[in-house]
């Protein structure tokens, strides 16, 4: 699950529980410490429970923020929350899960 | 209240284009419609919706833009202007007044009663747009400004809804979560396609995790109706940009939803099509006839550049037209200047104390008998009399202003009362006091609805009695010895003297066994609670408005009369002073007391003659060149002659100065003429107000205190002395 590793050295960031507004400043300052290393950046999502709007569009920001920095990112084990969010926003693609691993 | 500069500018100008709006329009009706003509009817409602937009005045915006639309496909000449059409725009013209009224007013949004008037104004236009009434876009509480859209005909091929949807940053602080409503609306239906729109996520730093930066386009498959689609973002109503587009919807409103968004045309336009709602070809007519339409007006803002930057050159243009008007604006300012009244007045009670203080100064000069000095009194004379001239005319305006409100007032009644009536007007070149002016819109209004209501005749009765079927008012200003006399003339069946005095008797307000004059039968129908209205009608009728009129006019010190001629017309004259502080007077003197005539009633001056001195006794008129001239004798008027004769200075010599008012001549029999004089006057106080041939006073050089006689007061009391003509005959 959250331990499988693509890459030899990559940030792994695990989130875990709600990824919503909740928690949404905290993850921010996660994913920006995240951001600071030189590495590419994994980020974990088998722990979500539950995605809101808040969730969404921190995900589309870490991966703006990789791509203008030129740096790799990955979504790694989406859980069925996530992937149901991904899926009513048609935003599979856009993290790399193919549309039909969504069902 | 509290609205910048700018704002005021745009309030000012917006009324400016909607009165040229309106007088173009009815010029429309009264000649044939020319290109230019309409050309600048549709300029004016674009500034206007364009300068709205600029201020994000949704609803003004939202409105115009109806009307621009229909505006545009009369220019095109798809729609013909026609009258009916012309209704409806002058309506619109009235909505978007109130629009921008509202926004002066300090209120967010109009009123249900004004919302209302505006959707039902836009279900009448779109009826020329052939669009069904719920195709237009609406629904979004922040709609911003979206420069003109052709609305062509051509809908877009497609049988789903398009949902769009832009939340607000404080969607989530609200407690409200997006994606909840995306997953309530699929059980309402099928989301065929959904773009998420994250153009608007900020830099990372600036990115804050509680505030929300996204938008939805989806394309929707469902049975259900407009209203529960709406429901469904019911409570994010407030929060966000929703626009609800129904199937097949105008390609048009699809183009202006893609301008409305803030995000790049291209990109939007790419999604539409991703979402299938449009398909490229669709598109790309949309944006064609735009780009045609924005070529052919050549305003720069509404030019639409396919492709990248396209944003950014918007702003660009919008910012240059807003600095050009601007520009504009201050060039008018610089014409013109606002003056607070209460300035001005001071500054005209300060010429009248150096009018005093020249008129003593000049005195001084005359008793020292120094050549110079007179000679340079004479010169400052001179110069205040010029510079009292040149402040009184900044009070004084031309009343074409008002008369010119009447074309439309008249065009309104005559439909709403389905007489084909035409408004001629005269004089309104015609200069009098600001503040009258502004008093005397009102006493027309009413005159001129009466006179519409009452006066012309419907059409079949007058095809019988063989006049024009359209009937005819006049309004008619000009001066005449120091009054403004104002006509309101038909060329109706006149008034039913008969009709009239049967109600007054009836109403108790004439005894039954009257003796009274014709106009003063006429005058009648200005008596409190009098209305010969067989008919209540919405305009007049109700027995309030003359009695309105004849109070608004007796406070102005004016008077109001009638002449009238069953089946020619009827005339109500209103003449009023000219409300001067000072006035050009003609000093003449008995026994001891000075009195001032108004010069410009005065007519001449004669000698009184021996012998008809000598017949005093019996008559009180004189023979003016075959002419009976009444007299009035100032000093038996005010009760000062025997006083004067003890004093020994009656010389026994006496003139008559013979002034005209409302054409009526009449004699002042004075002792001595002292000529023109410069008179600044005072009021009277209160308590002298019940003193009849009094109109005020004034300040004599020396300091005496001279009497400014009220020549019409005055008359009247000489006519109620004259005797009958047949009298006359006899003697």
């Amino acid at each position: 699950m959250g331990s499988s590793k693509k890459k030899e050295a990559a940030t792994r960031l695990t989130l875990e529980g709600e990824l919503t507004i909740y928690m949404a400043a905290e993850l921010k300052e996660k994913l920006a410490a995240a951001l600071q290393a030189e590495l590419p950046l994994e980020i974990d999502l088998s722990q979500i429970g539950e995605i809101d709007t808040a969730g969404m569009q921190l995900l589309l920001l870490a991966k703006r923020e990789c791509v203008a920095r030129n740096k790799s990112i990955e979504f790694l084990a989406p859980s069925q929350a996530v992937l149901d969010g991904w899926q009513l926003c048609n935003l599979s693609a856009e993290f790399g899960v193919q549309t039909d691993a969504a069902g | 209240m509290n609205l910048d500069a700018a704002l005021q500018t745009f309030l000012v100008e917006s009324r400016e284009l909607l009165e040229d709006m309106e007088s173009r329009l009815l010029q429309t009706e009264s000649e044939a419609a020319d290109a230019d003509t309409i050309n600048a009817i549709f300029r004016a409602a674009h500034t206007i919706k364009g300068s709205a937009g600029l201020f994000g005045l949704d609803d003004v915006v939202k409105f115009t833009h109806v009307v621009e639309s229909v505006l545009d496909k009369v220019r095109d000449g798809n729609v013909p202007l026609d009258s009916n059409l012309a209704d409806i725009f002058l309506e619109s013209c009235d909505q978007i007044s109130a629009l921008v009224d509202n926004v002066a007013n300090g209120n967010d949004a109009p009123d249900a009663a004004l919302e209302q008037k505006g959707s039902g104004l836009i279900d009448r236009l779109n009826v020329y747009l052939g669009v069904a009434p719920q195709a237009v876009a609406v629904a979004a509480p922040t709609v911003v400004a979206a420069p003109e859209i052709e609305r062509s005909g051509i809908v877009a091929d497609t049988d789903n809804w398009h949902i769009s949807l832009r939340f607000g940053t404080d969607v989530f602080r609200n407690g409200m979560d997006p994606l909840a409503f995306m997953r309530y609306l699929r059980t309402l239906g099928e989301i065929v396609a959904v773009s998420t729109i994250s153009d608007a996520l900020p830099a990372f730093d600036a990115f804050d995790a509680e505030s929300c930066y996204l938008g939805f386009e989806i394309n929707f498959k469902s049975d259900v109706d407009k209203a529960a689609i709406e429901g469904v973002f019911e409570f994010v109503r407030e929060d966000a940009r929703i626009t609800i587009l129904s199937p097949r919807s105008c390609i048009a409103d699809y183009i202006e939803l893609i301008r409305n968004l803030p995000e790049e045309e291209m990109l939007l336009g790419d999604i539409l099509i991703k979402c299938g709602t449009l398909s490229e070809q669709e598109l790309n007519v949309g944006l064609n006839a735009q780009a045609e339409l924005a070529e052919e007006i050549s305003l720069p803002l509404g030019s639409i550049l396919i492709g990248n930057g396209a944003v950014q050159a918007d702003v660009v243009e919008a910012a240059v037209e807003k600095q050009q008007q601007v520009k504009d604006a201050k060039n008018k300012q610089q014409r013109l200047i606002r003056i607070d009244a209460d300035k001005l007045d001071h500054l005209i009670g300060l010429i009248g104390e150096l009018v005093i203080a020249g008129a003593g100064a000049n005195l001084i000069a005359k008793r020292s008998a120094i050549s110079e000095m007179l000679e340079a009194g004479e010169l400052m004379g001179n110069l205040i009399e010029e510079v009292r001239d040149t402040a009184l005319s900044i009070r004084m305006v031309q009343i074409g202003e008002t008369f010119s409100r009447f074309q439309r007032v008249v065009r309104d009644v005559s439909k709403e009362i389905g007489k084909d009536i035409g408004l001629i007007i005269n004089g309104a070149e015609t200069e009098l006091d600001k503040t009258v002016v502004e008093k005397i819109g009102d006493p027309l209004m009413h005159l001129v609805r009466n006179s519409m209501d009452h006066g012309i005749e419907k059409a079949e009765v007058r095809a019988e009695r063989g006049k024009p079927l359209q009937g005819t008012i006049e309004l008619n200003a000009f001066h005449d010895s120091g009054s403004i006399v104002i006509e309101v003339s038909d060329d109706g069946g006149g008034l039913n003297k008969d009709r009239i005095l049967s109600k007054a008797i009836e109403k108790g307000i004439v005894p039954a066994n009257h003796n009274l004059s014709d106009p003063e039968i006429y005058k009648l129908i200005f008596a409190a609670g009098f209305s010969t209205a067989e008919q209540v009608t919405n305009l007049s009728g109700r027995g309030v408005g003359m009695d309105v009129v004849r109070q608004n006019i007796e406070a102005l010190r004016g008077t109001i009369s009638i002449a009238s001629e069953m089946g020619v017309g009827s005339t109500m004259s209103i003449r009023l002073p000219l409300t001067l502080a000072i006035i050009d007077g003609f000093l003449v003197q008995v026994g001891r007391s000075a009195f001032v005539i108004p010069l410009d009633m005065v007519v001449e001056c004669i000698e009184l003659n021996t012998n008809d001195r000598d017949q005093e006794q019996l008559r009180n008129y004189i023979n003016l060149r075959g002419e009976v001239l009444p007299y009035i004798r100032l000093r038996e008027f005010f009760e000062i002659g025997k006083e004067s004769e003890i004093d020994g200075r009656f010389d026994g010599r006496e003139n008559i100065v013979v002034v005209r008012y409302a054409g009526v001549k009449v004699g002042i029999v004075v002792d001595t003429l002292h000529g023109e004089f410069q008179t600044v006057i005072k009021p009277m106080g209160k308590i002298f107000s019940h003193i009849r041939g009094i109109g005020g006073s004034t300040i004599l050089a020396t300091g005496e205190v001279a009497l400014i006689i009220d020549i019409r007061s005055l008359i009247e009391k000489v006519q109620a002395n004259e005797p009958q003509p047949l009298q006359l005959l006899n003697e």
